[in-house]
């Protein structure tokens, strides 16, 4: 459709970054990153159905340093999509959407991605017996 | 009271596609579905680490760790191609790109649920 001179509303780039659009974008980012989630799950649980051997494999990929520290991301993405996606559903029936409440469940949701990315990884590091 | 031109209609404007409340109704009902789904899998994931493949059969094997995996697979598969259907829209306006996009990413989610509860149908089943 040609759009002709007519004004364009202003760009993104003119406004300052703040909480509730950092938020709102961050939502989308981790959303599309859980697809490697979703992935890495179905490798995970197809690798048996190969054997013990490629079972053996695919814990050992999941277990080494990258592995890991793409565990490490995808957790906290599933954290934060988790925590502000039950924001989302929270609003979607009327509640919060008072400036001073977005403030107050957007830090919510930050500060849990935080605590229990670092929790989830300690209880890992325990089963595993390294702690 | 019709608001839409005759002309609009033709063309299809303003209209949704596909039925834009039941997408917006699934994609939250299976929101909802995957808040306890995905807790359950974390702390499930968290017992397998360093797990061997005799550990791992007998957990797929317990009947119902093996329906709550199916569950899983159905809502995360369905979720993300509804998800990743909206940013298809919003971002990728050449036609062409547009509509290969989309059917790559329906097919190919439902090609992934079909592949992860076949194969944990088959672990659980027992071969």
């Amino acid at each position: 459709m040609a759009s002709g001179n007519r004004p364009l509303s202003p760009h993104l780039q003119v406004y300052r970054p703040q909480l509730t659009s950092l938020l709102s974008i961050l939502h989308r980012i981790t959303g599309v990153g859980l697809w490697a989630g979703a992935l890495m799950m179905t490798y995970w649980l197809s690798s048996a159905t190969y054997g013990p051997e490629a079972f053996e494999r695919a814990q050992g990929i999941l277990g080494s340093w990258f592995g890991r520290l793409v565990l490490l991301g995808l957790t906290a993405a599933l954290y934060y999509h988790l925590a502000n996606g039950i924001r989302h559903l929270a609003w979607d029936i009327g509640w919060g959407f008072e400036m001073d409440n977005l403030q107050i469940s957007g830090w919510a949701v930050v500060v849990f991605t935080g605590v229990m990315t670092l929790l989830t990884f300690l209880a890992g590091y325990w089963v595993a017996g390294a702690i | 009271m019709e608001f839409r031109s005759t002309l609009s209609k033709v063309r299809g404007r303003g209209l949704s596609k596909e039925g834009g409340t039941g997408h917006w109704w699934a994609e939250r009902m299976t929101a909802v579905a995957l808040i306890p789904l995905t807790i359950w899998f974390v702390i499930s994931a968290l017992s397998m680490v360093g797990a061997d493949y005799a550990q791992f059969r007998a957990w797929i094997g317990d009947h119902g760790n093996a329906v709550l995996l199916i569950l899983l697979t159905i809502a995360v598969y369905h979720h993300g191609q509804l998800a990743l259907q909206v940013i298809i829209e919003d971002y990728i306006h050449h036609e062409v790109a547009h509509f290969t996009a989309l059917i790559m990413v329906k097919l190919g989610a439902v090609f992934l649920a079909v592949y992860t509860i076949f194969a944990v149908a088959r672990l659980a089943f027992g071969s």
